[in-house]
C-alpha cells in the first residue's frame, strides 16, 4: 500500500481574539491507498473539520496536506475544485442530493461537471452504480420520492461516479435506521474490497466503526490510532 | 455551457409558479416598452406628418430686393417695400429637373404665389394665392388628404379653397368666384375643391390655383416665385440646402432655419420616449435581479453541494446567468407577442384615426425590446450569480 493522503501538524482555528477556537491542534495522519478507516471521536472533537480539510473544502490555519503527492495547502481554489471533482468523493450525513434532479442525474453530476455535459458513458456508469446499490427500479425517480436509506445509497453512488481515490463519509449512517445503515455500510465495504477505493468514515457508532479495518480517534484536535 | 443550461432550465421548471410570475413580470415590462415605443413613435410620426410633413424641407425663394431709393442724401427717401408681390426667380424653372434628380429628393414643387382678393357676389375676402403645377398639388402639403369636397386636381379655371373661406363666402362646390391679384388682374374661376386642414389660417386665407392661372394673375410669363422641395429624410435638409445652392446658384433654405424650436420640441419628445422606455427596462432589471437573488439564497445548500462535487465558481455563475437569460428571453418573447397583439386593433402604416391614440404597430421596436430585455436580464443576474458562486460549500451544506 502507498500513502494516499499525508497531513502533518495540521492546525485549524476558528475565530480570532476572544472568540478564537482551536479545533485541530497539530494533527498528523497518513491514509494508505485502499484503506477502510473509521474516524471516531466525541462531538466537537474536530472530525468534521478534518474531513472538510481532507476534502479540500477548507484550508487549514497551518500545517501540511498532501494528496497523491500534490500540495493541497498551496493549491489555488480552482485547482482544488478540479482536484476534488476528479479524486475525492463525498457522502454527507443528510445525503445532500440535488432535489430537482432524478437519482441518475444526481449520480452522474460529478462526471457531467467534468465533461461539461451528460455523456452516454457517464449515464451507463451511473446506471451500473445505482444497480449495484440496489436502486435499479429507482434510476429515474426524483430524489424527493426516495426514502432516507435510498437517498444515502444514491449519495454513495454519486461519490463513486468519477472513480475517486478517496471517499470521505461524514456520519453516512447517522440519519438512517439500523437496517438501512447496515445496507449502506455493506455497500461501502464491498466497493472498498472490489475497487480498492479508500474510505474515511466519520461515525459515533462503534458497530459501524468495527466494520472498518482501521479506527482513528480524534481527541482534542489530534488523532490517536 | 450545455450542462449549465440544463441545470438553469431545471431550476426554472422546478418552480413553475415562481418562474411563471417572474416571466409575466418581465413580459409586462416588455409590453410597456413596446406600447410606449409604438405610441411615442406614432405620436412623432403624427406630429411630423401634420407639421413638417406638410411643409417644404428645403425652399428656394428670391431674396427681397432692397427698397428703391427715391431721393439720395439727407433725408433719404426710399420706396416702401411691396408686401404683395413676391420676387421673381427667372431661371428657377430650369433647375427643377436637376433638383429632382438629386438623391434624397422626394418631390419638387415650382410655385408662383402672391396676394389677392376673392369675390363671390357682394362678399370679398383677402387671400394668399398659391399657384401649383397641375399633377404636383400634393407634392408638399398633402392636399389630397385634406380635400373634403371635390378634388385637389387643379386645371385652367379651377380654384381650391379652404372650408372656412367657403363658409365665410357662402361658397359651394361648382360655384364661380372672381379672383383678382394685387397686380390688378382678375379672372373668373370655378370652385373644384374644398379642403380642411384643421388650421384656421390656411382654411380661411389660402386659395390654390394652377401655375398657369397664377402666371396670368401675377403677369409672370416666365420664372417662379418659389420652389419647394421635399426630402425623403427631413433631417437631411441642413446638408441638402447648401448642396442645392451650390448647384443652382439660388439661395436654398432648410426648414430648420425657421424651425429650430420645433426641432428642439421633437428632440425633447424623443428624449422623453427614451426615458420612459429606460424606466420599463430598469423595472425589468430590478425584477430579475431580486428574483434571482432570492433564488440563489433559497438554493444555497444546492450550490454548496455543487461546489463540493467539483463545480467551479465559473460554472455556478453560468447557471444563474443562464437562468436570468432564459427568464429575459421568455419574458421578452411573451411581452413582444402580447404587445403586438395589443397593437393589432390600431390602423397600420400611420393611418391614424381622429380621436384615437396615434399608435403605429410598425414602431413597436419588438427586436430591440427583446434584445434589451435579454441583455438587461443577463446584467441583472450577474450580481446574484457572483454572490452564489461565493457561497462557502461547508457552510451551505451544513444549513
Amino acid at each position: 500500500m502507498s500513502a494516499l493522503v499525508v497531513v502533518q501538524d495540521l492546525v485549524k482555528t476558528f475565530g480570532a481574539g476572544l472568540t478564537e477556537t482551536p479545533v485541530l491542534r497539530g494533527l498528523t495522519l497518513t491514509l494508505q491507498a485502499g484503506e477502510l478507516s473509521a474516524l471516531l471521536g466525541p462531538s466537537g472533537s474536530g472530525k468534521s473539520t478534518l474531513l472538510t480539510i481532507l476534502g479540500t473544502l477548507m484550508q487549514p490555519t497551518s500545517g501540511a496536506h498532501q494528496m497523491l503527492g500534490q500540495d493541497m495547502v498551496r493549491a489555488t481554489d480552482s485547482a482544488r475544485t478540479a482536484f476534488r471533482n476528479q479524486h475525492i468523493g463525498f457522502v454527507f450525513q443528510f445525503h445532500s442530493l440535488l432535489p430537482d434532479f432524478t437519482a441518475l442525474e444526481n449520480v452522474i453530476f460529478p462526471a457531467a461537471i467534468r465533461a461539461g455535459r451528460e455523456t452516454s458513458v457517464a449515464r451507463a456508469r451511473g446506471m451500473d452504480l445505482l444497480t449495484r446499490m440496489g436502486l435499479q427500479d429507482r434510476i429515474h425517480f426524483p430524489t424527493a420520492h426516495l426514502s432516507g436509506g435510498q437517498k444515502q445509497r444514491v449519495a454513495v453512488a454519486r461519490a463513486l461516479m468519477n472513480r475517486p481515490e478517496l471517499v470521505l463519509a461524514d456520519e453516512p449512517t447517522g440519519n438512517l435506521d439500523r437496517a438501512s445503515a447496515g445496507q449502506v455500510m455493506q455497500l461501502i465495504a464491498q466497493i472498498n474490497k472490489d475497487e480498492g477505493t479508500t474510505f474515511l468514515i466519520s461515525t459515533h457508532d462503534e458497530k459501524i466503526a468495527a466494520l472498518c479495518a482501521r479506527q482513528l480517534v480524534v481527541v482534542d484536535g489530534q488523532v490517536e490510532g | 455551457m450545455l450542462y449549465a443550461l440544463k441545470i438553469a432550465g431545471r431550476y426554472l421548471t422546478a418552480s413553475k409558479a415562481q418562474t411563471g410570475l417572474l416571466v409575466l413580470g418581465v413580459a409586462a415590462g416588455v409590453f410597456i416598452f413596446i406600447f410606449m415605443s409604438a405610441l411615442i413613435g406614432g405620436l412623432a410620426e403624427l406630429i411630423l406628418s401634420r407639421t413638417v410633413g406638410d411643409i417644404a424641407h428645403v425652399s428656394i425663394q428670391a431674396e427681397p430686393k432692397d427698397p428703391a431709393v427715391l431721393l439720395a442724401g439727407t433725408p433719404l427717401l426710399v420706396q416702401q417695400k411691396s408686401t404683395s408681390a413676391a420676387a421673381n426667380l427667372p431661371t428657377a424653372a430650369n433647375f427643377v429637373p436637376l433638383i429632382e434628380s438629386l438623391p434624397g429628393v422626394r418631390a419638387v414643387s415650382p410655385q408662383i404665389s402672391g396676394s389677392g382678393f376673392i369675390t363671390h357676389g357682394a362678399q370679398v375676402a383677402q387671400v394668399s394665392i398659391n399657384g401649383l403645377m397641375p399633377g404636383r398639388e400634393s407634392a408638399i402639403a398633402h392636399l389630397d388628404s385634406y380635400v373634403v369636397e371635390g378634388t385637389e386636381r387643379l386645371g385652367a379655371g379651377s380654384i381650391l379653397i379652404g372650408k372656412r373661406l367657403a363658409e365665410d363666402l357662402n361658397l359651394l362646390l361648382g360655384q364661380s368666384v372672381r379672383l383678382s391679384s394685387t397686380k390688378g388682374i382678375e379672372t373668373a374661376l370655378t370652385v373644384t375643391g374644398i379642403y380642411q386642414m384643421g388650421a384656421g389660417g390656411p382654411d380661411r386665407r389660402t386659395a390654390y390655383v394652377s401655375l398657369g392661372t397664377a402666371r396670368t394673375l401675377f403677369a409672370m410669363p416666365q420664372g417662379l416665385t418659389r420652389v419647394e422641395i421635399k426630402l425623403t429624410d427631413l433631417y437631411a435638409a441642413d446638408a441638402m440646402a447648401p448642396q442645392i445652392t451650390a448647384l443652382t446658384g439660388l439661395t436654398a433654405k432648410s426648414w430648420t432655419v425657421d424651425g429650430a424650436q420645433f426641432l428642439e420640441a421633437l428632440s425633447a419628445q424623443a428624449k422623453t420616449g427614451v426615458l420612459l422606455k429606460s424606466f420599463a427596462l430598469i423595472t425589468i432589471v430590478i425584477g430579475v435581479a431580486s428574483a434571482l437573488l432570492l433564488s440563489t439564497y433559497r438554493r444555497r445548500p444546492e450550490i454548496g453541494i455543487m461546489r463540493a462535487m467539483g463545480a467551479s465558481q465559473r460554472f455556478v455563475v453560468l447557471v444563474f446567468v443562464l437562468q436570468g437569460a432564459l427568464i429575459g428571453l421568455m419574458g421578452g418573447l411573451l411581452g413582444a407577442a402580447l404587445g403586438y397583439a395589443a397593437l393589432l386593433p390600431f390602423p397600420a402604416g400611420g393611418q391614424f384615426r381622429t380621436g384615437s391614440l396615434p399608435i403605429d404597430i410598425r414602431l413597436g421596436s419588438y427586436g430591440l425590446a427583446i434584445a434589451l430585455t435579454l441583455l438587461g436580464a443577463i446584467l441583472a443576474s450577474i450580481w446574484p450569480a457572483r454572490a452564489a458562486a461565493k457561497v462557502d460549500p461547508v457552510e451551505a451544506i451544513g444549513q
